[in-house]
């Protein structure tokens, strides 16, 4: 049976309306599941969307029969209002429900596919959409994995491969050697790992707020103007501006909010080469703080030449001292010429990227982690009955490693053998 | 010249595989000729006399399940049966038997002798006949011409094979016999890719120089589990195995005569495996360790000779006493063979289908060490597959092919082919991914109706499986029956939310450990049923509710099984893949979406793109 998926199928920021669409076999029980019935295929109901006894929202529920909806499956769509908080909840609520899970990026587009729904053209026209996906899927895993998450999560894996390979090589090497209770050892790293899972999760919640939302670049060289731009944009002294090259040794984050979407600005060093050690630190930052980011604003001098930088299809350019030479796309931190221009521009070229994976990539490192966790309190169920079920403890160790497939690649068999293989000594 | 005899299949080589081969080939109902070096060597176990084990027990099972050989055989040699992990889960436990050498020798030669539309042939193949890129036969060394549509190579470790003991070399495939070097460079011409890999054996010592009065004693288990489903007790007089331990002095012997080991001397190339190490490699590499476990294993109920399970070594002769000679109980033992390490070439499975074939050169399956592969189990299982589609293939019918999510035969095939080997592949319960519903009790419930199906069955095997199955139909019929409400539950002290729900007899001994005692009172219907069927019933429940996790993840493979990539699907037009994945999937070229998902820094999305590629030249081609 496949199972069922969801996600929010509009642009993510405020917005009037808000599309959370549910595909599946499931699509109606989640439904039932927020207290809604009565539904008829292909006709506008208006309800109520009611989270243990509250009401969550009011809106339009639609449903459509398998084989007659965009994905081919049974879809449920709820158009409800299109605050954060508002979408948020429900995507918790849904990502609860027993067979839901949150869509993989380009999923719903995938099952209509292999349902046959999609015409020649509209497969044609795919390509150019998928593009887009992954080459923002690129970027967010790696700004993910090569920060803090991404530590973590290769500690945890380590503990993951550990516990399993204690578990299989007493299931696997029974005749053999192997030191009798790996119990004890296996106990402490599923409870140390579920803990770091629960409080990853409860942390998420409330870091999300803070860091959810888009990154914008500003770079250029040395002394361009890039910090003034910066602090013109956010109206407040966030960096330090100098009339010396190279005063910004370091990246700087400021937030704003940008008509309606977060955005961290990010005003990074001058990018040229230097001699100053500090400096060369920085700007190795920079580099590479800039090209995670999801848009660049390239700030060049008049008569400047963008060929020198690593800009990308979509990035900005624009020209710097406009107070002083008045030029089309010309701005100015000190006189604020331009100003508006650009903030409509970041917003334009934002909503155009918006096909919602950013805050999707973490709600989905959220589920998987939910997953995760809820398979480890499984594990440690058994661990502590009286006859402990091994096999059982080894399903849900490769069920938590499934889940945390999303976040740190695959734990191969082969890993896990070699594992056992240099810290057991086996073989009659 | 020679009449030119014709058959559907030949199988080449008379180890397990071959046997397999030839058995499952005729049970086909094709016309088979398994053509070996000596007839009397047919059934041989070359290493240590022992069948099964985990993962391999599942195995032996499944090959039962199916009608083969092995089980039976190893049913009526074995001397000493122990169910490994009796005390985990059914899933993890694997049968496994001590094996007299002779009687299983002799079983399958009989079983093999006594098997219609099957000829046994003495003489060494030296050739293949090959027209158009399709084998058609095989040469004879006597220059005999065989045609066949289908020839089936099991030649085991006999190709290049080289026997080291310490720094003396000798050419052969197993000590006594010669290797088959001719039509191993046959096979190189053939451009096929070659590896090389090693394996070792113990000395053999004379039982009746050891001091068994010292020496702690292994014994079977009580209630004997079985290999085959048709038999439940075992056919010959049980006996014990002894237990001893090497110690300082042994490691002290080897260290100091590392440089004569033909292994650490440098000599050999092969890899060998891990799971398997010499006592070299012992000493080596757990260097704390100053003990090894060795187990005694009689041959034969009328066989002097010991096999000392722990010890296998490539170092020369007189080094090999003087361990020996160090170890509790084997101070007086005479060495009847030397330990020997031996070295054979293996060709790179991933040149196989799933039916075993070459894809490069059709009407030739490889089964067995030959494909990487360790193990009596895991090369009878090969044979098997091998076989039954050779007698598929001459008939013009479809491949039969085995399922990772329904087979741990599955899982063999699929891994060489799609993983290749880096050491030599032994069978591991964690191999498979299905574990908790590929066990080895239900292997019969699992493969018996397909191999119905096939005709490959004996009348015998079909009645007694089926009366199994309406027996655990009904029993588990009137489980279902019954039912309990959360209330009903917590009188009786089973600890149950209370949400209001109905909880059949089938749940309850699915979701709660309670003891027999309890599942009694509370479902006297188990009291009806034999033992056997209360077992399987109980055992069923008790994975349920994890097989359903498993079985969503099985549907996604198999649909992304089922979208073949075309050979010569085109990567380069793909805008949307990065440079680096487009190299990948230019160079592995995966023949399923399945296979294009395994591969490292594959992504949804990059799937889906692949995925809209090809049904987009599905399209264009029904327009067309």
């Amino acid at each position: 049976m496949t199972d069922t998926i969801f996600a929010l199928a509009t642009a993510r920021g405020k917005a009037g309306i808000a599309v959370v669409r549910v595909s599946g076999p499931l699509a109606l029980t989640s439904a039932e599941a927020l207290g809604v019935s009565g539904l008829t295929a292909r006709q506008v109901a208006f309800r109520k969307l009611i989270v243990d006894g509250e009401i969550l929202d009011s809106g339009v529920v639609l449903f459509f029969e398998e084989g007659a909806s965009f994905t081919g499956e049974k879809i449920v769509e709820y158009q409800i209002h299109g605050g954060e908080s508002v979408v948020a909840a429900l995507l918790r609520f849904l990502g609860g429900v027993s067979g839901l899970r949150l869509a993989e990026p380009g999923e719903f587009t995938r099952r209509a596919l292999e349902n046959g729904r999609l015409d020649l053209t509209q497969v044609e026209a795919l390509a150019d959409l998928i593009d887009a996906e992954t080459e923002a899927q690129r970027r967010q895993a790696q700004r993910v994995l090569s920060g803090a998450i991404g530590r973590r999560a290769a500690e945890w894996r380590k503990d993951l491969i550990r516990a399993a390979a204690l578990i299989e090589a007493t299931i696997d090497f029974a005749d053999e050697e192997i030191p009798e209770n790996v119990i004890p050892e296996v106990r402490d790293i599923v409870i140390r790992l579920s803990d770091a899972f629960r409080s990853e999760i409860d942390g998420s919640r409330s870091a999300e707020r803070i860091r959810a939302g888009f990154e914008v670049a500003i770079i250029g060289a040395p002394n361009v103007g890039k910090s003034s731009l910066l602090n013109a944009l956010v109206g407040r002294d966030a960096a330090i501006t100098s009339s010396v090259a190279g005063t910004t040794r370091d990246v700087i984050e400021v937030r704003m909010d940008i008509a309606g979407l977060p955005v961290t600005l990010i005003d990074t060093a001058g990018l040229r080469e230097t001699e100053d050690e500090v400096e060369q630190i920085g700007v190795a930052r920079a580099k590479e703080r800039a090209s995670l980011a999801d848009l660049r604003v390239l700030l060049l001098e008049p008569g400047g030449s963008p060929e020198a930088w690593d800009v990308e299809d979509g990035d900005i350019i624009a020209w710097s001292k406009a107070d002083l030479f008045p030029v089309l796309n010309g701005v100015s931190g000190v006189s604020g010429h331009g100003l508006d221009w650009l903030l409509n521009e970041i917003k334009l070229r934002l909503q155009d990227r918006v096909s919602g994976s950013g805050v999707l990539i973490r709600d989905r490192q959220r589920s998987a982690l939910t997953l995760a966790s809820e398979s480890m309190a499984s594990a440690r169920g058994w661990l502590y009955n009286q006859d402990v079920s091994l096999e059982l403890v080894a399903a849900d160790l490769r069920a938590a490693s499934h889940s945390l497939d999303l976040l740190v690649g695959k734990i191969g068999v082969e890993r896990l053998l070699d594992e056992i293989f240099s810290s057991f000594c086996i073989g009659k | 010249m020679f009449h030119v005899k014709h058959f559907d299949v030949i199988v080449i080589g008379g180890g397990h595989a071959g046997t397999e081969a030839a058995s499952a080939a005729a049970r086909a109902g094709a016309r088979v000729a398994l053509v070996t070096q000596k007839l009397q060597s047919i059934g041989v176990m070359s290493c240590n006399p022992a069948i099964g084990g985990l993962g391999k027990g599942h195995l032996v099972r499944e090959i039962d399940a199916l009608d083969g050989v092995m089980a039976r055989a190893a049913d009526a040699a074995g001397i000493q049966f122990r169910l490994l992990n009796r005390r985990k889960g059914p899933a993890v436990q694997g049968p496994r038997a001590q094996t007299d050498r002779a009687l299983y020798r002799a079983f399958v030669q009989r079983d093999l002798a006594g098997q219609s539309g099957l000829v046994l042939i003495e003489g060494e193949v030296v050739d293949l006949i090959v027209m158009q890129s399709q084998v058609c036969g095989v040469v004879l060394a006597d220059g005999q011409d065989l045609a066949a549509r289908a020839v089936v190579l099991t030649t085991g470790t006999f190709l290049n094979g080289l026997i080291h003991i310490g720094e003396e070399r000798q050419s052969g495939g197993r000590i006594g016999d010669s290797p088959s070097n001719r039509l191993g460079h046959r096979l190189l011409d053939l451009g096929l890719k070659r590896g090389r890999l090693k394996t070792g054996t113990p000395p053999r010592l004379d039982g009746r120089t050891i001091n068994w009065s010292v020496l702690d004693v292994q014994e079977g288990d009580e209630a004997p589990t079985m290999f085959s489903f048709l038999n439940d007790r075992p056919a010959v007089r049980q006996i014990s195995c002894g237990v001893t331990r090497t110690n300082e002095r042994t490691h002290e012997i080897i260290r100091s005569n590392l440089s004569r080991s033909a292994m650490y001397g440098g000599l050999i190339e092969g890899v060998g495996p891990r799971y398997c190490p010499s006592i070299e490699d012992k000493v080596v590499r757990f260097s704390d360790k100053d003990s090894h476990q060795i187990f005694l294993e009689p041959e034969g109920l009328n066989d002097h000779t010991v096999y000392p399970n722990g010890i296998s070594s490539s170092l020369p002769i007189d080094v090999q006493r003087a361990y020996v000679s160090s170890i509790e109980g084997l101070e007086n033992a005479k060495i009847l063979q030397p330990a020997y390490a031996i070295e054979y070439d293996y060709f790179d499975p991933k040149a196989l289908s799933s039916s075993l074939e070459l894809g490069d050169l059709g009407g030739l399956f490889l089964a067995g060490q030959i494909n990487g592969t360790t193990g009596y189990e895991e090369a009878a299982a090969q044979g098997l597959v091998a076989g039954l589609n050779a007698a598929h293939l001459s008939q013009d019918k479809a491949p039969v092919l085995f399922h990772r999510s329904e087979s741990y035969i599955g899982v063999l095939v699929d891994d060489l082919r799609t993983r290749g080997v880096t050491e030599p592949y032994r069978m591991f319960t964690s191999r498979a991914e299905y574990r908790l519903s590929l066990r080895a009790d239900n292997a019969d419930q699992r493969l018996t109706d397909a191999a119905i199906d096939l005709g490959i069955v004996s009348e015998t095997r079909i009645t007694e499986f089926r009366t199994k199955m309406d027996r655990l139909f009904s029993a588990k019929n009137a489980l279902r029956a019954r039912s309990f409400t959360s209330h009903e539950l917590l009188e009786r002290g089973i600890q149950v939310s209370s949400d209001g729900s109905r909880r059949s007899g089938l749940d309850i001994l699915g979701a709660f450990a309670i003891g027999p005692e309890q599942q009694e009172a509370l479902l006297p219907e188990l009291l009806e049923m034999d033992a056997a069927i209360r077992a399987q019933v109980i055992c069923d429940a008790m994975y349920s509710r994890y097989i359903g996790r498993q079985d969503e993840q099985i549907a996604q493979l198999k649909r992304e099984e089922h979208t073949i990539i075309p050979k010569d699907f085109c990567y380069a037009g793909l805008s949307g893949l990065s440079g680096e994945l487009k190299a990948k999937l230019e160079k592995l070229r995966p023949s399923s979406l399945a296979m294009a998902r395994e591969i490292e820094g594959m992504t949804p999305a990059a799937l889906a793109l692949i995925l809209a590629n090809l049904r987009k030249s599905a399209l264009l081609q029904d327009a067309g």
